[in-house]
């Protein structure tokens, strides 16, 4: 680049009667934007998914009642289009004076796993991950200390010298993940459940890095679950369908809870190991043993505030 | 060329100029000047084009199929982008170490570059970004993330603090090298009052887009590798061994393409920049791993993992040994100034400390964040070819974005690029 030479002729649109260079720069562009456009075009397949609608949906605590219904059905008929089949989204409320709490007893739970199953079914899992909210721990005797448990064991249960623990989202009173959160896509409700909205969530993954209990799981792509296996009865805020790149997590089985039932995982448990139940109530089953068990949480620590307890019997 | 009736330009307050020289006459014009140049130029061009379209073609993959496409999982969440996120980050913060010595110290001769460094850190702030939009996995809802549009959790989340400052400090200096390269264009001296407050504004905002970012990280209690108080100080720290490399390549690029000519203190003055900020950032990771090590505690087990892999894992030991090498010898040949003296040598030690620290503050910083999970799981991480490709397009969109800012500063200098209107006094 030296000084001496003439000034640059302008680009594309050249004035100077001498354009080959304008006119090579000219074709330049225009395969250059051909070539653009051809690397990004599976953004256009993608874009057919995702409709003006949903893609202008509001933030679910912004949304109107009348909103909110339109929401629904869209989303029943997306899922009947996907799937082929009809299912019921609901939208239960927190109900007043109601504080939900788990407690857990790892003198009985035998590692079966059974809780796992009844999530991965309960809340429309991907069926080829094998995701459930839950991990279970087969932990050395002798200790609470992670660093030798052991999650993905496979073998007959309960081995000797072992217990099991299982870990779900703890629905900390003090929540990282709603903390680290950007938009607001996850909160905690009034009864305490920490919550995403799916149609709002930009999938950053930060709360996931947030939370200290591997509680939040990504749709790292579109859940496949054969029709005849989808859960039909379904919360917007809890087990319907996920979406393609958005976080989820543990309610509680919200759907379930806040309609007087009791959460699939605690159901399945064969051992009776789990306690569920409003903290608030006096007379509770969960309130009776966080007063008289001795109870812990997990990483009391860190000052998260955990509504999930565990306890030994002896 | 006539002369059109005067009228105030947006960036000439008490001037006026013909409406001919507007500013974006200058940009157009400057466009010409970008698209312009000898076989070498063009394929340079070529070259980044083409593995921007690599990359964006994988991202588009990977927004349509899913980020299942990525060897990220909810063990080890974040990757490649978010490691090179942070790398970018504390590439723009480096620029600050051109702006201080320029204008707090007055160098003048300093002075004469800083262009350079505030252009190093527009590129570096635009590949930062672009490593975060292809980590979402809904780059369609980015719309959520406008405040006042979206739903913006200021100021709890720290990611916000990270959007705002990251934004603020490409609005700096774009406004400044903008500012600067026009005045100069239209053979103008630069008015104080338009850049000066705007200069000194971004030596502080340079200092905020590497501690928040750092803030992104050790805020978080349930991840020990991270929670630590010093990560923000060793961040500036290796930010301001990494930023000044950077710059002295491209000096360095730049002298071996054009006539441009300056003195050697400028370089000089980098150089011991880096040489202090080298040894404060080693001394500061010395610090760490001792207190890690040492007392033994299992807040050293993702750092056992790192350094010498644990349960047989050991996936990121040939990383982390590799950085700690090239920090070690890059560090050495810039405390040997007789050796610095051959461009050979200075360019290998430049090259060694922008690696190391990139692998020091990406995958050797990001990903043993994850290794043990929190529930002391160990699921190992490699990037996937999608990311390899999607993190060279990002590179080299932003060497592109680099190549035509670089270009046009010193065409201007050169007074190749300069306005047609006659001079009004």
């Amino acid at each position: 680049m030296s000084s001496g030479q003439p000034l640059p002729s302008l680009p594309i649109l050249d004035q100077e009667p001498t354009g080959r260079r304008g006119f090579l720069k000219a074709c330049g562009a225009t395969l250059g934007l051909a070539a653009w456009a051809t690397a990004l075009k599976p953004l256009t397949e993608w874009a057919q998914d995702v409709s003006v609608e949903e893609f202008l949906q509001k933030h679910y605590r912004e949304l109107k009642p009348d909103e909110k219904q339109a929401v629904f059905r869209r989303l029943e008929a997306d899922c009947k289009q996907d799937h082929g089949v009809d299912v019921t989204i609901s939208d239960p409320q927190a109900i007043p004076g109601v504080q939900f709490a788990y407690a857990l007893n790892l003198s009985i739970c035998i590692g079966c796993r059974k809780c796992a199953e009844a999530c991965h079914i309960e809340n429309n899992h991907d069926r080829a991950t094998n995701n459930s909210y839950i991990r279970v721990f087969e932990m050395v005797m002798g200790g609470i200390d992670f660093e030798k448990g052991d999650a993905t064991y496979d073998h007959p249960v309960p081995q000797p010298g072992k217990f099991y623990m299982p870990v779900q989202c703890q629905q900390c009173e003090n929540p990282p993940c709603v903390t680290a959160c950007p938009i607001e896509a996850t909160w905690q409700e009034k009864d305490g459940i920490v919550v995403v909205d799916y149609n709002w969530c930009i999938g950053c993954r930060y709360c996931e890095a947030a939370c200290p209990y591997h509680a939040r799981r990504f749709n790292w792509e579109a859940p496949q679950i054969p029709a005849e296996e989808i859960n039909p009865d379904q919360g917007y805020l809890s087990n319907r369908i996920r979406p393609q790149g958005v976080m989820e997590k543990c309610t509680f089985c919200l759907h379930r809870t806040r309609e007087g039932k009791m959460p699939a995982c605690l159901e399945a448990c064969p051992t009776g190991a789990r306690v569920f139940g409003n903290i608030l109530d006096p007379h509770s089953e969960i309130r009776w043993v966080v007063e008289n068990k001795r109870t812990f949480v997990l990483k009391e620590e860190l000052g998260t505030k955990p509504r999930f307890y565990y306890f030994f019997d002896e | 060329m006539s002369v059109s009736p005067h009228i105030t330009s947006p960036y000439g307050a008490h001037r006026t100029v013909g409406a001919v020289e507007s500013y974006p006459r200058f940009l157009w014009r400057s466009l010409g000047v970008a698209t312009d140049g000898n076989w070498l130029f063009y394929g340079w061009m070529t070259l980044l084009t083409a593995i921007a379209l690599v990359g964006a073609n994988a991202w588009a993959v990977q927004v349509r199929d899913g980020m299942i496409v990525t060897n990220m999982s909810d063990h080890v969440s974040w990757g490649l982008y978010i490691a090179n996120f942070t790398f970018g980050v504390g590439l723009a913060a480096g620029g600050v170490m051109m702006v201080i010595p320029a204008y707090l110290y007055d160098d003048e001769e300093m002075h004469e570059l800083v262009i350079i460094g505030e252009a190093v850190a527009v590129a570096a702030i635009l590949m930062s970004t672009l490593s975060v939009v292809v980590d979402l996995g809904r780059p369609d809802r980015f719309w959520h993330l406008i405040p006042g549009i979206g739903k913006f959790n200021w100021p709890m989340s720290m990611l916000t603090w990270d959007i705002l400052v990251l934004n603020g400090y490409l609005a700096i200096n774009l406004h400044i090298v903008g500012y600067l390269l026009y005045m100069r264009y239209l053979g103008r001296k630069p008015n104080p009052r338009w850049y000066v407050p705007f200069v000194f504004l971004s030596i502080i905002w340079a200092i905020s887009i590497h501690t928040v970012t750092a803030f992104l990280y050790c805020g978080l209690g349930g991840r020990p590798f991270w929670n630590t108080a010093l990560l923000a100080p060793r961040f500036l720290a290796s930010a301001f061994v990494s930023g000044p490399a950077f710059i002295l390549l491209v000096l360095r690029a730049l002298r071996s393409t054009t006539n441009w000519e300056w003195s050697p203190r400028p370089a000089q003055t980098l150089i011991q920049i880096i040489r202090v900020a080298m040894a404060a950032n080693l001394l500061m990771l010395f610090s760490e791993l001792f207190t890690l090590f040492y007392t033994g505690s299992g807040h050293a087990a993702a750092a056992r993992y790192l350094f010498f892999g644990s349960h047989g894992a050991t996936g990121l030991v040939p990383w982390i040994w590799t950085a700690v090498t090239l920090n070690l010898v890059g560090t050495a040949l810039f405390c040997m100034p007789h050796a610095l003296e051959r461009g050979s040598v200075r360019i290998a030690a430049c090259i060694m400390c922008i690696i190391g620290i990139w692998i020091e503050k990406g995958m050797g910083l990001v990903v043993p964040g994850f290794i043990p999970s929190t529930l002391h799981e160990i699921v190992e991480y490699s990037p996937s070819p999608t990311e390899w490709k999607v993190t060279a397009g990002i590179w080299a969109f932003s060497m592109l974005v680099l190549t035509v800012l670089i270009k046009l500063i010193a065409a201007v200098h050169s007074r190749r690029l300069h306005s047609t209107a006659p001079h009004l006094p």
